[in-house]
């Protein structure tokens, strides 16, 4: 059953055809298979209560919830042994408004540790695997939801996304991945990674069920002063699928073939399928047209995100220290415990990125680096801006093909002319663009995904597109290890 | 003293007066019990976010104002970032890059002579928890975490240890007159840092700067610049000012004397940045304005008008302003009809008296004013006299009963010219003996006759009037 999508399990409730507890037992069972090959959660939550059904379309339907949300009385790990042993006093704004519709929370799922990185390898309770190919990578850092979600465990899991934590997961385990406007979902209790590109999202296996979901996350709250009032903005409700005349865009220099001299058949089958798609747009009245964006801004992104980025987490990390919460370091004097602390709790990828954010951030270095990196951001944000005035989409590829190996060497691909296809979901955390991953298609029965992203506050423009792509292809609530080609 | 110049730079920091914290809806308040006001943001858990306290930012504002300073366009807050057991979050959020004020001035008095003193910035911070040190355990109250702090800092503008105190003086009554701070060094309201370094009279540049830190006293202010300007001028004299390195010292109330702590060399890089949390937002012109018209008479305009308008000596008009709620009440009491002399007089000799008997405050002293009014006008009737106008202030005070309720007729002192003559003209004829013996010369009885009129009316006669009247009679 819980393969099914949000709709249906809710009429399914409604109609007494299945209880909430049943739901929730299926999900539990489900959850501790999919952990012995997947390994996709910090926290199962075998002896949580069912909930009461109301007409709330979430009500009584459990739900995985990322492992650097807060949760109330749960352990909240971020995957990280800095904080292994947390159990926070209070949820996330996310959470407790989806608690409020209801909704039950079956299980926290892993993540690359703090939502710092994108192959799902860095957690600490080990390797994220994905459930189409338990050999290959979920990307991240919402692995453990995209496996839990493509899996079938339950119809959403809750995400992150920085860079493109929500959207490459999706694309690579064959599901929905949406990260609305910033500041649409309350930040608060969300454990940060960097905050001017921090977003709240949701994992899932239909738009619509997306539009639901976020719908009850968001709002504004006294706690996050950059989370602002949606009220009059209702998504699932104003999906309808109309899209007639809508006007989208694609950016040459990252899907134009030509780009990329040593292409693999991978890539460019991947290309192709972008291709078709855009031709199922134009056949329903939607416009795609193909526009030059400036390619050194383009191939600034991805150093770009790495300046911002790790500068902003080097500080926001630094109240993890042992000393109030996470374990207590060894050492003579407060200095030395916090040295032992943060030695032993960080893994090696994280303690990189301090090391070029703290860089980053010297007094000699700032100018440079940091403010030159805000500078491009600026660049890039009011180019798409000025993009949105004329179109009300960009649609692009995600990635470069399917996901890769999590062993020996990623993939040939990995070249540096191919790094603005890998990167450039960045440029939706840049804006604080609403953006969403649906899956497009299959190379060697590996889904693949695409991507829509929107102008601020144009959640409901962005969600109607996807449906209606959605609505023209055959890969909807689709299950890992399902045969769709 | 010395042969050189002082120049002196002060950073002051003051704890405002909020409901609650800066960043965090926790209650801004002193408390002896710890760790009773706090959130959770207030110990930086994992995913708590700040959220400005605009109350904070309109006092920051006005003092940016009260200091002549340019406010600026934005605003926005900066992270200052070090790790530190007292400061949860492993940074802290101040104002860096534009602070609620900049390029001020204000005028100050030190020892009759006024003195302009610049004012580089003010900024609004928070503050950190504070820690106690036991022989083998440290303890974190975080209470104090993130109650908001005004830093002010001045241009290396004044010259010697009295101006400094001074401007300190000046700025700490300020922030009580603004209503902006508690401004209490005694609850560690008030820290303060100390730049010194001296000047020799044909020197060119600035001499090496030497800061020391976190004072918490305005006397130990003094004290530390006394010796700081000694120590450094003794080094010069010696031809050894090349040992006199740019450095943070700290000031040891023990010794009178300060220590090194950290040369500029180890100066922490604090990597600031601008806080991705707090959206920048623009300042309304509107309300700047309306936070302007909440500033209020300061104590220099005060002093002015004191003396040159009511004609206070300025003695009096200096005690007078040196608390709000002194001027406050004397200005209402010359609201109220009274005379400013006698007004001033009562408050500076038995108010200010009383309160610092019984260790209260002017806020919580029972006779207002218009009570004070009800002493003042039967005086200056001459109903009663200064002597039962003190009594009737204490048995006021004492009862907590309206003046009025001990000025009843019965008690009431009798100067009516014609009642007292009519009681003499009998005593006299009572007692003719005496008058006779009187008029030969006996004048030592005058007393007696005195005394036979307060007998007669039960000592309320008025004497100024009994003795004017007997007087009268008898020598004529």
């Amino acid at each position: 059953m819980t393969e099914l999508s949000i709709e249906k399990l809710h009429e399914m409730l409604k109609k007494g055809e299945v209880t909430s507890e049943e739901l929730i037992n299926e999900a539990l069972r489900k959850s501790h298979e999919i952990q012995k090959t997947c390994n996709a959660f910090v926290t199962i939550m075998d002896d949580i209560k069912p909930g009461e059904v109301t007409d709330d379309l979430l009500s009584g339907i459990p739900y995985g919830i990322k492992d650097n949300y807060s949760t109330k009385d749960i352990l909240s790990t971020g995957s990280s042994n800095t904080l292994k042993d947390y159990v926070p006093f209070f949820d996330a704004t996310a959470v407790a408004n989806l608690k409020k519709h209801g909704a039950v929370a079956v299980n926290k799922t892993a993540l690359d540790e703090f939502g710092m990185g994108g192959t799902g390898t860095t957690a600490h309770t080990g390797i994220i695997r994905n459930p189409w190919d338990l050999k290959r990578m979920c990307a991240g850092s919402s692995s453990g939801s995209a496996a839990a979600v493509a899996a079938g465990v339950y119809p959403y899991a809750l995400g992150s996304d920085t860079g493109d934590s929500i959207r490459k997961p999706a694309a690579f385990c064959g599901i929905v991945g949406y990260k609305p406007t910033y500041g649409m979902i309350s930040r608060y209790g969300l454990f940060p990674f960097a905050s001017s590109l921090d977003h709240c999202g949701v994992l899932t296996r239909n738009v619509k069920d997306a539009a639901i979901v976020v719908d009850a996350m968001k709002g504004i709250d006294k706690y996050d002063q950059t989370s602002w009032d949606s009220s009059n903005i209702h998504l699932y409700d104003s999906i309808n699928g109309n899209v007639k005349g809508k006007k989208l865009f694609y950016i040459k220099e990252i899907v134009d073939v030509s780009n990329y001299p040593d292409a693999s058949n991978e890539l460019k089958k991947h290309l192709e399928i972008f291709n078709q798609t855009i031709e199922k747009l134009r056949n329903i009245g939607v416009s795609v047209e193909e526009i030059s964006f400036d390619k050194e801004l383009l191939n600034a992104i991805p150093s770009v995100y790495v300046c911002l980025s790790c500068a902003e987490a080097t500080s926001n990390m630094s109240n993890l220290t042992g000393i109030i919460f996470g374990p207590r370091g060894h050492g003579d004097g407060v200095m030395d415990m916090i040295k032992d602390h943060r030695t032993k709790g960080f893994s090696p990828l994280i303690k990189r990125r301090f090391v070029i954010g703290s860089y980053i951030l010297q007094k000699e270095n700032q100018e440079r680096y940091f403010v030159n990196a805000g500078r491009v951001r600026r660049l890039i944000v009011d180019k798409m801006k000025e993009l949105f005035k004329e179109y009300d989409a960009l649609i692009l590829p995600v990635s470069t093909g399917v996901a890769p190996y999590i062993d020996g060497s990623k993939d040939e691909l990995n070249s540096d002319n191919t790094a603005i296809l890998e990167e450039h979901l960045q440029i939706g955390n840049f804006g604080g663009f609403p953006s969403i991953t649906i899956p497009n298609g299959f190379i060697d029965n590996l889904p693949v995904g695409i991507n829509i992203t929107g102008n601020c506050y144009d959640d409901v423009n962005v969600l109607n597109l996807a449906f209606a792509l959605e609505s023209q292809m055959n890969y909807k609530n689709m299950i890992a290890g399902g045969h769709y080609e | 003293m010395s042969k050189y110049k002082a120049v002196i730079g002060l950073e002051m920091h003051c704890e405002l007066k909020s409901n609650s914290k800066v960043f965090s809806s926790a209650k801004n308040s002193y408390d002896e019990v710890a760790n009773v006001n706090v959130r959770p943001v207030d110990m930086a858990f994992p995913g708590t976010l700040p959220v400005v306290n605009k109350e904070c930012i309109q006092k920051a504002l006005k003092m940016s104002m009260v200091l002549n300073c340019k406010q600026p366009k934005y605003m926005y807050f900066d992270r200052k970032n070090y790790y530190y057991p007292d400061l949860p979050k492993g940074f802290q959020i101040t104002q860096m890059h534009d602070p609620v004020g900049i390029d001020g001035h204000i005028t100050i008095e030190c020892n009759g002579y006024d003195k302009e003193v610049l004012i580089h910035d003010i900024h609004l911070e928070e503050d950190a928890a504070s820690l106690d040190h036991y022989f083998d355990v440290s303890l974190i109250d975080y209470n104090r975490a993130g109650v908001p702090l005004l830093e002010l800092v001045t241009e290396p503008c004044l010259n010697s240890a009295e101006e400094a105190v001074a401007f300190l003086e000046t700025m700490r009554r300020i922030y009580q007159y603004c209503d902006v701070s508690e401004a209490d060094t005694k609850k560690g309201q008030i820290r303060c840092d100390v730049n010194v370094s001296i000047l020799a009279p044909d020197d060119k540049e600035l001499g090496t700067k030497v800061e020391i830190k976190n004072i918490n006293s305005f006397g130990n202010v003094y004290d530390a610049i006394v010796y700081e300007i000694k120590r450094q001028s003794e080094l010069k004299n010696a031809g050894r000012y090349d040992e006199v390195m740019q450095e943070t010292r700290r000031f040891d109330e023990e010794s009178g004397t300060t220590i090194f702590m950290r040369s500029k060399v180890d100066a922490i890089d604090y990597k600031y940045f601008v806080e991705p949390n707090i959206p920048k937002y623009k300042i309304d012109e509107n309300w700047l304005e309306e936070i302007r018209k909440t500033i209020p008479v300061l104590p220099r305009e005060r002093k002015i008008k004191y003396i040159n308008e009511l004609g206070l000596s300025e003695y009096d008009a200096t005690i007078i302003v040196k608390e709000k709620d002194y001027a406050d009440y004397f200005e209402e009491c010359i609201n109220l009809g009274m005379d400013a002399k006698t007004a001033a007089n009562w408050l500076t000799v038995q108010i200010i008296a009383y309160l610092s008997k019984h260790d209260i405050e002017l806020k919580d002293f029972y006779l207002k004013p218009i009570y004070l009014k009800q002493i003042i006008d039967e005086l200056g009737k001459g109903t009663i006299s200064s002597k039962q106008a003190k009594e009737i202030f204490f048995k006021a005070l004492e009862e907590e009963k309206e003046p009025k309720n001990f000025i009843s007729k019965d008690n009431a002192q009798i100067s009516d010219q014609k009642v007292i003559e009519d009681i003499i003209n009998k005593i006299l004829l009572d007692n003719s003996k005496q008058v006779a013996e009187y008029k030969n010369g006996k004048t030592n009885l005058f007393d007696y006759f005195v005394g036979q009129v307060m007998k007669e009316t039960r000592g309320k006669a008025n004497p100024v009037v009994t003795k004017e009247i007997l007087k009268d009679k008898l020598d004529n």
